[in-house]
């Protein structure tokens, strides 16, 4: 699925990176822990999260992810937004809960990153 | 050794100082990234870097990271001064963690970090001395 259609889905603003909204999603990592996003996640994996400090945009640079959903509408510094802007992640905001968010994903036949 | 084709690159690393955390890991990453060696293979040194530089900034008084760049492996060595690890087995332990709140808020500090880098790479050795520091070595073959 392309992250414009997770946009859809997720009713999400884009707040960073709308040039890479093409980009297609393999699988989705729901986590508040970035130590297991860093353990558990595959590359071409979206993470959604609550968390908006800067550790977020380091992990999905280290781990090639292909972008960021901030849920229950947490929105991320001008920083942060820099930072990914320069890491070439896009970011999205959702006003949906982190399960409300996983579960209309999960029902467009998106798929949890392997956790083995 | 390669015939004098590696590519050093050292970090100095400082305690608690969290907004350029991940700047170091970071820089491998773009150097790995130039010289062509393969996305899933800089994925796991990227990821060794990053949680060994983590580690460093929240657990240490400072220390640095030393990374060689061979033709067929990339080594990282992480050297601190600092509490050290009174138990390196129970540290290994997944879950096992003496970080504080504040680190947890920021999504780390659950245990996971030093198992994780043993798993990224293909040689991990960790030594250490309560009340010295700690020296990590990892190896990745490319």
């Amino acid at each position: 699925m392309k992250l414009l259609k997770v946009q859809e889905v997720l009713d999400a603003e884009v707040v960073g990176g709308l040039e890479w909204i093409d980009r297609e999603v393999e699988t989705v990592c729901g986590a508040d822990l970035m130590s297991d996003v860093l353990a558990f996640t595959k590359e071409s994996t979206l993470l959604l999260t609550g968390l908006t400090n800067i550790q977020v945009v380091r992990t999905a640079e280290m781990s090639d992810l292909v972008g960021i959903v901030f849920v229950r509408g947490k929105r991320p510094s001008p920083e942060l937004i820099e930072l990914a802007r320069m890491k070439n992640i896009p970011l999205l905001v959702t006003q949906h809960s982190l399960f409300e968010s996983c579960g209309r994903l999960y029902s467009n036949d998106l798929k949890s990153c392997d956790l083995l | 050794m390669s015939g004098g084709q590696e590519i050093i690159l050292e970090f100095e690393l400082h305690a608690a100082i969290f907004d350029v955390a991940g700047e170091a890991s970071s820089k491998i990453k773009r150097v790995l990234q130039q010289i062509g060696v393969r996305a899933d293979v800089i994925r796991r040194i990227a990821i060794s870097a990053y949680e060994g530089e983590m580690n460093t900034i929240i657990h240490s008084l400072g220390g640095t990271m030393r990374v060689v760049i061979f033709p067929e492996r990339t080594e990282i060595i992480l050297e601190d001064i600092g509490p050290g690890i009174a138990d390196i087995n129970l540290a290994m332990q997944e879950g096992y963690s003496t970080a504080p709140d504040y680190v947890r808020e920021m999504g780390f500090g659950a245990g996971m970090g030093l198992p994780n880098m043993a798993r990224c790479t293909d040689k991990f050795d960790i030594q250490s001395a309560v009340g010295v520091g700690t020296k990590i070595m990892m190896v990745v073959f490319h």
